[in-house]
C-alpha cells in the first residue's frame, strides 16, 4: 500500500472513530467489560501504579464471535490464576475487553480506545489476521506491545516489503507451518501420490496448499492433481469425480469447516476412501454435523493443541478451565490463556510497564513453556513451536501425535 | 466410467435448478414479472423442511408436503401484499419491488435465527450403488424420482385441470380471459402458489442432498434457475425443465474438465449468449409484441 493511501485510510478511520467516541461518550462504560481479577477488591481504587492493564481487542460479536469470545475466556482464566498467585511483581492484572464486532474498522477503533483512553500496558490483538493487521499501525504508533492469539497469516507480523511490525507478536504458529506438518504426516502414512483441493477464495488456504506442495515434493512425493473451489460452493461432486480418477493416496483439503464438511461427505459418497487432511480451519462442531460421523473417519487435522493430550500441564489446564466455565477448552481457549502468560512473562522480565522494554522482552522470549507448546520467538516475531495432529474417530477428535518444527 | 458419474452429478444438480426455474417461468408467463424473491422462497422451503425434520421428527415425505404447503401460502402472501397493486405499474417498478421482497425475506430470517448455517439431518438412508463403475447414492435416485413425479403432476395440473386451463388463458391474454369470466386475480395467486410450492420442494431436496442450508443460500441457485428459465425459453414449462437439466450438466462438465472456478461464470456466459443469439430460448414461442 502506498503511503498516501495509508495516510488517507488512517485519517478516515481517525475521523470516524472520533465521531463514534463523541457519540458514545455518554454510554461508553456499557461498551466495555472490565474483568477485574481477584474479587475486584484491589482494583477498585483505580490507582494505575497498582494494576497492570491489559487490553483485549476481541471479536465478541459478529461473524467470528466464537473465536474472540473463546480467547477472552482463556485470557480471563489466566489473569485470575496470575492474580491469585500474587500478580506480576506484586501488581495485579486488569483485563479490559473491547468488542470489535468482527470488523476491521471497529478493530482499529477499539485499539485507539485502548491506547488513548484506557492507557493499557499491552494488548491482546483480535483473533483473525485481517483484524490484527487493522490494529498493527496503532500498536506501533503508541508503542503498545500487541499479541494475537490466533492470527496465523504470515503478514500479521511481517509486512509485504519484508519489514517487521515491531510491536506485533503472536502466540500461534503461522499458516505455512501447518502445510509442512500435513505433508510430513502424509509421507509418514506412506502416501506418494497426493492431491490438493483448496479454497481459492482464502489466502489462508492458498498459503497452506503452497507450503504443503513444496514440502511433499521435497519428501519425494508427487502432487497428481490440484483443484480449487470457492467459499459458499455446495456442489463438489464433479471436481471430486475428477480427483478420484487420478487415484491419489491422500488428499489435502485446506479450507474452512462450512465447505470442508460438504466436501468430505460428497467424497465418501463417491467412494473416495483415502485419508483426507486439513488444518485448524476444520475445527468446529459444525464440521461433524455437515459431514456425518462415518464420513469423517480416516480424516486428520493439524491444530494448536488437543484437550486429550496426556501431558500433565495440559490436563491441569483442562481441569481448571472446566471448573470455571464448565466446558472442555478448545484451541482458542488455550491460545487466549497462553497469550496472557506470554505477555505476563515479558512484563516480568522487562521489570517495568514501559512499552519499549516489554517489546524487547517479548522478542527475546526463549523456551517459554505454555499449554500450546514450548516456544521461542524468531526474528519475524513468530513462535517456533510444535503442532498437534488430531484424528476424527466417530465424530470425536482423538489425539494422534505431536509434530515438532 | 467417469463420464457416467459426471452425468449423474449433473442431472442431480440440474433437477434442483429445474424445480426452481419452473416457478420463475410460470410467474413470468402469467404476469411478465421476474420474481427475484423466488430464490428466497426456495430458502424458506429448505428451512421449513429442516425444522419439520429436526424439531418435529417428521419423515422426508411429510416434511416435503408441509414445506410445499407453507411455501404456497407464503408465495400467495407475497403476491397479494407486494405485487398485486403493481400489476399496472411499469415493469421496472415491479422488478425493483421483487428485489426488495427478496432482501426483506433474507434479512428477516437472519434477524430471527442468525446467519449461521444449519446441517440437514440425514433423513433418507444413504447408500451408494455401483452401476457401471459410477457410484450413485440412493439419495440422488430418490431425489430424481421426486422431481420427476412433481414435474408430471405439474404437467397434469396445467393441461388437464380447470385451473390449469385458466392459467394458460390468463397467460395468453389477461383481458380476454377476464371477459370470458375467468377470475384473473385468483388464477395469478394459484400460479404463485404452485410455483412457490415447487420452490419449497426444491429447498427440501437441496437440503437433503447438499446438507448445508443458510439464509442466503437462495441467492445463487435463484439466479442460476433464472438462467435456466431463460435458456429453456422463459414462460415455457418444458423449457424450464430442459433448461435446468442442461445448465446442471454444463456446469458439471466445466468442473470436470478442470475449470471448477469458472463454473459460476459458465452459467452467466450461457445467459449472455442466449440473450444475444436466441432471446426466446430453446422452447420459446416467437416473441409477439403486443401494442
Amino acid at each position: 500500500m502506498t503511503e498516501k493511501k495509508t495516510l488517507k485510510r488512517f485519517a478516515s478511520v481517525f475521523l470516524a472513530s472520533s465521531l463514534i467516541v463523541g457519540a458514545l461518550a455518554g454510554c461508553s462504560s456499557s461498551e466495555e467489560e472490565k474483568t477485574s481479577s481477584s474479587g475486584g477488591s484491589s482494583s477498585s481504587d483505580g490507582d494505575s501504579s497498582e494494576v497492570i492493564k491489559i487490553g483485549a481487542n476481541l471479536e465478541l460479536s459478529g461473524s467470528v464471535a466464537s473465536y474472540g469470545s473463546s480467547i477472552g475466556k482463556g485470557a480471563e482464566l489466566a489473569v485470575e490464576e496470575i492474580n491469585a498467585a500474587g500478580g506480576i511483581d506484586g501488581k495485579q492484572i486488569e483485563l479490559v475487553k473491547v468488542d470489535n464486532k468482527s470488523e476491521n474498522s471497529e478493530a482499529t477503533n477499539a485499539a485507539i480506545k485502548l491506547a488513548t483512553q484506557d492507557k493499557v500496558t499491552a494488548m491482546i490483538a483480535p483473533a483473525t489476521s485481517g483484524n490484527v493487521i487493522a490494529t498493527a499501525q496503532i500498536a506501533n504508533q503508541y508503542k503498545i506491545p500487541t499479541v494475537t492469539a490466533s492470527g496465523t497469516a504470515p503478514n500479521v507480523t511481517e509486512n509485504e516489503d519484508g519489514s517487521i511490525n515491531d510491536y506485533v507478536f503472536r502466540t500461534c504458529f503461522i499458516d505455512p507451518f501447518q502445510g509442512i506438518v500435513a505433508a510430513n504426516f502424509a509421507t509418514e502414512l506412506g502416501a506418494k501420490n497426493v492431491a490438493i483441493y483448496a479454497d481459492n477464495s482464502s489466502d489462508y488456504a492458498k498459503g497452506l496448499a503452497a507450503s504443503f506442495k513444496q514440502q511433499i515434493e521435497a519428501n519425494g512425493g508427487k502432487v497428481v492433481a490440484e483443484e480449487a473451489y470457492v467459499a459458499k460452493d455446495v456442489d463438489f461432486k464433479s471436481t471430486l469425480t475428477n480427483l478420484k480418477s487420478k487415484n491419489p493416496e491422500f488428499i489435502f483439503i485446506p479450507g474452512y469447516y462450512e465447505e470442508v464438511g460438504l466436501i468430505v461427505k460428497q467424497a465418501r459418497e463417491l467412494g473416495i476412501d483415502v485419508p483426507l487432511m486439513g488444518a485448524d480451519g476444520w475445527d468446529s462442531p459444525t464440521l461433524v454435523e455437515l459431514a456425518g460421523k462415518d464420513a469423517l473417519n480416516n480424516t486428520f487435522i493439524t491444530n494448536h493443541y488437543s484437550s486429550q493430550d496426556p501431558d500433565k500441564t495440559i490436563q491441569g489446564f483442562v481441569e481448571a478451565f472446566q471448573g470455571k466455565f464448565n466446558e472442555a477448552p478448545n484451541a482458542f481457549h488455550a491460545l487466549g490463556y497462553d497469550t496472557v502468560y506470554f505477555i505476563a512473562d515479558a512484563i516480568k522480565r522487562a521489570g517495568s510497564t514501559d512499552g519499549e522494554a516489554i517489546q524487547k522482552a517479548l522478542a527475546e522470549t526463549t523456551d517459554l513453556s505454555l499449554i500450546t507448546g514450548t516456544f521461542s520467538v524468531d526474528e519475524k516475531h513468530n513462535p517456533v513451536k510444535s503442532a498437534t495432529v488430531l484424528e476424527y474417530v466417530d465424530g470425536n477428535q482423538k489425539f494422534n501425535s505431536k509434530v515438532n518444527p | 466410467m467417469e463420464w457416467l458419474q459426471q452425468l449423474v452429478n449433473g442431472i442431480s444438480l440440474g433437477s434442483i435448478y429445474a424445480l426452481i426455474a419452473l416457478g420463475y417461468t410460470m410467474v413470468y408467463g402469467i404476469i411478465k414479472l421476474i420474481n427475484f424473491a423466488h430464490g428466497d422462497v426456495f430458502m424458506l422451503g429448505a428451512f421449513i423442511g429442516f425444522y419439520a425434520i429436526a424439531r418435529w421428527d417428521l419423515g422426508f415425505i411429510p416434511a416435503l408436503i408441509i414445506s410445499m404447503l407453507l411455501c404456497a401460502i407464503i408465495g400467495v402472501i407475497i403476491e397479494r401484499v407486494a405485487y398485486k397493486r403493481l400489476r399496472n405499474a411499469t415493469r421496472i417498478a415491479a422488478l425493483i419491488t421483487a428485489i426488495g421482497v427478496s432482501l426483506l425475506i433474507e434479512y428477516t430470517v437472519i434477524f430471527f435465527r442468525g446467519a449461521s448455517p444449519e446441517a440437514y439431518p440425514e433423513v433418507l438412508a444413504n447408500k451408494s450403488i455401483s452401476i457401471l463403475g459410477a457410484s450413485i447414492s440412493t439419495q440422488s435416485i430418490m431425489i430424481l424420482a421426486v422431481t420427476i413425479v412433481l414435474m408430471i403432476l405439474l404437467q397434469f395440473i396445467v393441461h388437464k385441470t380447470k385451473i390449469g386451463k385458466a392459467m394458460r388463458a390468463v397467460s395468453h391474454d389477461a383481458d380476454a380471459a377476464r371477459l370470458m369470466g375467468i377470475n384473473v386475480d385468483n388464477t395469478i395467486s394459484a400460479t404463485f402458489a404452485i410455483g412457490s410450492a415447487l420452490a419449497g420442494a426444491a429447498g427440501v431436496i437441496f437440503g437433503i442432498y447438499y446438507t448445508r442450508i443458510d439464509p442466503l443460500m437462495g441467492v445463487l441457485p435463484g439466479l442460476k434457475a433464472f438462467v435456466a428459465a431463460v435458456l429453456g425459453g422463459i414462460g415455457s414449462i418444458p423449457g424450464a425443465m430442459v433448461g435446468g437439466l442442461v445448465l446442471g450438466v454444463v456446469e458439471t462438465i466445466v468442473s470436470a474438465i478442470g475449470y471448477s472456478l469458472w463454473r459460476d461464470a459458465a452459467a452467466f456466459v450461457i445467459l449472455i449468449l442466449i440473450l444475444i443469439l436466441k432471446p426466446s430460448g430453446i422452447f420459446g414461442k416467437n416473441a409477439r409484441e403486443k401494442v
